[in-house]
């Protein structure tokens, strides 16, 4: 199996391998990033894959150099992503405003500590009006389709495109194929860089600002983040769900990412003694799917919308957003990692979320998570009052 | 200061070279004041449209163009004479 | 006010091109400018510096593979004056995107175009780690020793005793510490292959600063590895000095800490006793050369 010949047998590898695969299959052939647990293997897999594929992979200085590489990458035309976890992509923030205001189509891995990047992913950390697609896989199989998906939508839409992925995604391993899909014709890149048109008198600028080559149309810095807001209504369509068991459920549960797919295998078993719970999981985080959310709230049975994450709740306003008060909706997730704090904790066992989706089917009170203490941080005299 | 010949009374200076003067770009910095070496250029009493004061030229340009290589509003266009042009200046 | 011992000789009528008997040798403006115009203040270096590696590029035949990438200050109108294709960065990220802009693009002539605010205070660990890497481009520092675009404050490269809005009475070894010499310390790094940093003070210093940027793209295209050109530019503005004191300013405090010179050629590092040397006999060079009537190649 080469890098870029797909794997048409099933091959057992681990995430970071397969998403690095899907990414050369899809024509990455730019990436660049910096080791940090549990995205390091993402790293290291473009290091080796992507020479053999005549592509480039840097280890940059930093992350903030890493996403500037790939900066000046996309800018040539070139299909490049750069990744990190969240405390990586942090770094990067201001240049992923910008680079939304150049309108490149920037693939970003976030292999996340859990799921408390959400409002860093959705809402997006830098400066400005933005926001880039993000596509959240439950498992590798479908993280190997969204990854091709992600540089589709951002050359479609000339906007950034984040995979949401974590530590059991990054470093579990399936037996899988890298199937190539194919997707619609997309207009050329007339815009990227080559030095092609310099001294012609209509040499290009790829940039943020809205002032390009004099003589040329401007929008002005106005104009500019004008225009990067209009688009982003029309992204709104590229919002992709998954739902199941809602014709008669009496209580939805929200989940995305990894947990998700334990969520979905709680609620079967569930099912299966009589429980009428059904679930919906967006695909992408962005655009959310609040016309989803809102039809499952306004299902003739349900009486009440929990949303389970691997967070103090950041998800929980969407659903909120989506529920328009049509039902109840409760947090029944949690912080929870492990020891070191890269990966999964203690929530994400099928008989431990099963005991809280039951207890909020039941309207009972959740259960105490195992090894959380809701009482870690005692409340000081001194701040027992509000200051006026 | 080119070096001027005199005779009968009328001194007579040769200049090797010209310049085109874009005066209405001219931000009146005074760079090329002193970078001129033969030294014959000297600055306007008239101001031009954005109020600035310009470079006039004077004989005796050599076209070394040293005024372009330190214009920073590229208002110098550099000519060299196929034959050197005289000028006669009564004393 | 600039006084002059002439006139001798009426003015003569500079209006227009003479239509015989002479050839141009000098252009009013480079090429790969799409106008004359800019917003730069009267007595600014940059542009004097912009204009010399334009027609650099125009005479190395490198038109149609040349790519900018510019970083943020004054300068940065140039990115849409610049006839060449261009990618805008932020503050201090040139190097990192013109890496990746030559990586995918490995024939093109790619290079930066910073200010010292951008390059040393910004963006310093960019420049280092891009010339460490031996990255195949060229960065283009323009040295005024501030802040120029957001009004004069000191910055890596100001000069002991140099007065700036943050550093009113002068820059204070104890409090504001010492300036950073970027030129030199590039040239310690392996993977730099020419370093040089020129100047736009007089007219000698315009033409062997022009020499440096043909030397440092001839570098880039031999693949020799990364390459840096400082220029040293007048900012009157940012100095709170009239404009035709920019030279002198310039040579009495940044000059005499940032020296003139090639820095690095064929991997050798010059030494300071070198580059004053070289300096002295190279001014004396040009202003023959001037006097005698050109500096024409």
């Amino acid at each position: 199996m080469t890098a870029t010949a797909p794997a048409r047998e099933r091959v057992l590898m681990e995430g970071s391998e397969a998403l690095a695969r899907a990414a050369i299959v899809a024509g990455c052939r730019f990436f660049a990033g910096y080791p940090m647990t549990p995205f390091t293997e993402v790293l290291e897999h473009f290091a080796k894959l992507l020479p053999d594929a005549g592509g480039v992979c840097i280890n940059a200085e930093s992350e903030l150099e890493a996403v500037g590489m790939t900066w000046g990458a996309l800018s040539t035309g070139a299909r490049a992503a750069c990744g990190s976890t969240g405390q990586g992509l942090s770094l990067m923030q201001e240049s992923f405003s910008e680079i939304t205001l150049a309108e490149l189509p920037l693939v970003v891995f976030n292999m996340a500590r859990g799921q408390q990047d959400y409002y860093q992913a959705t809402r997006g950390g830098g400066h400005g009006d933005y926001r880039h697609i993000v596509l959240a896989p439950q498992d590798v199989s479908e993280g190997v389709e969204l990854v091709q998906l992600a540089f589709h939508l951002a050359d479609k839409w000339r906007n950034p495109a984040l995979l949401y992925g974590d530590y059991l995604l990054a470093h579990t391993q399936e037996a899988i194929t890298i199937e190539p899909m194919s997707f619609p014709e997309l207009p050329a890149k007339d815009w990227a860089v080559d030095g092609s048109l310099s001294g012609s008198g209509g040499s290009r600028a790829v940039t943020p600002l809205g002032v390009g080559k004099v003589g040329q149309k401007a929008l002005g810095q106005e104009g500019k983040a004008q225009y990067i807001a209009t688009k982003l209504p029309l992204m709104e369509r590229e919002v992709r769900v998954e739902t199941g068991y809602l014709d008669d459920a009496e209580t939805v549960i929200v989940a995305f990412g990894s947990p998700a797919k334990f969520v979905k295998y709680a609620i079967r078993q569930l099912r299966a003694a009589g429980h009428r719970i059904g679930y919906v999981r967006p695909i992408t985080l962005w655009p959310f799917p609040y016309s989803t959310i809102a039809e499952a709230a306004a299902g003739p049975n349900v009486r009440r919308i929990g949303s389970f994450e691997l967070c103090a709740g950041q998800m929980i306003d969407d659903v909120r957003i989506g529920a328009a008060g049509r039902a109840p909706v409760e947090f029944i997730g949690g912080v929870s990692t492990d020891q070191s704090g890269f990966g999964v904790g203690r929530i994400l066992d099928a008989e431990v979320i099963a005991e809280r989706l039951l207890a909020l089917h039941e309207e009972r009170e959740q259960p105490p998570i195992p090894g959380y203490d809701v009482n870690s941080y005692a409340l000081q005299p001194h701040q027992a009052e509000a200051t006026r | 200061m080119p070096e001027p010949t005199e005779a009968n009374g009328v001194t007579t200076i040769k200049s090797r070279g010209t310049v085109t003067i874009d005066i209405d770009h001219c931000k009146g910095c005074d760079l090329c004041i002193p970078a001129c070496p033969p030294g014959v250029l000297a600055m306007s009493v008239e101001v031009n449209h954005m109020g600035y004061r310009y470079p006039e030229l004077y004989p005796g340009c050599t076209g070394c163009a040293a005024c372009s290589y330190v214009c920073p509003d590229f208002v110098f266009e550099v000519f060299r004479f196929d034959q050197p042009v005289m000028t006669e200046v009564p004393a | 006010m600039t006084t002059t011992d002439l006139p001798l000789g009426p003015v003569i009528d500079t209006s227009s091109a003479p239509t015989s008997g002479a050839r141009r040798v000098e252009q009013q403006k480079p090429d790969l400018l799409l106008t004359q115009e800019h917003h730069m203040c009267p007595g600014c270096g940059e542009p004097i510096a912009v204009r010399q590696f334009l027609e650099t590029i125009t005479q190395l035949d490198a038109v149609d593979r040349a790519i900018a990438v510019a970083g943020i200050g004054c300068y940065t109108s140039f990115s849409g004056t610049m006839d060449v294709d261009l990618v805008q960065a932020l503050h201090g990220r040139a190097p990192s995107v013109a890496t990746g802009v030559k990586r995918m693009l490995p024939d093109a002539l790619v290079f930066t175009l910073q200010g010292d605010g951008d390059m040393v205070n910004e963006g310093l660990q960019e420049v280092i780690h891009t010339a460490a890497r031996g990255e195949k481009i060229t960065c283009i520092l323009l040295n005024n020793g501030v802040f120029g675009e957001t009004g004069g404050h000191m910055t890596a490269t100001t000069v002991l005793g140099q007065r700036t809005k943050n550093s009113i009475d002068g820059r204070d070894a104890e409090y504001h510490g010492y300036p950073i010499l970027i030129g030199d310390l590039i040239a310690q790094l392996q993977g730099a292959a020419y370093v040089a940093r020129g100047s736009v003070h007089n007219a000698g210093a315009v033409a062997r600063t022009q020499k440096m940027f043909k030397r440092a793209f001839e570098s880039q295209i031999a693949g020799a590895g990364f390459s840096f050109v400082e220029v040293l530019t007048m900012c009157p503005t940012g100095w709170f000095i009239p404009t035709p004191e920019g030279p002198d300013y310039m040579t009495e405090t940044l000059g005499e800490v940032h020296i003139m010179g090639e820095l690095k050629v064929d991997g050798k590092v010059r030494t300071t006793e070198e580059l004053h040397a070289e300096n002295i006999h190279k001014q004396r060079e040009v202003d023959d050369a001037l006097a005698r009537g050109g500096l024409h190649t």
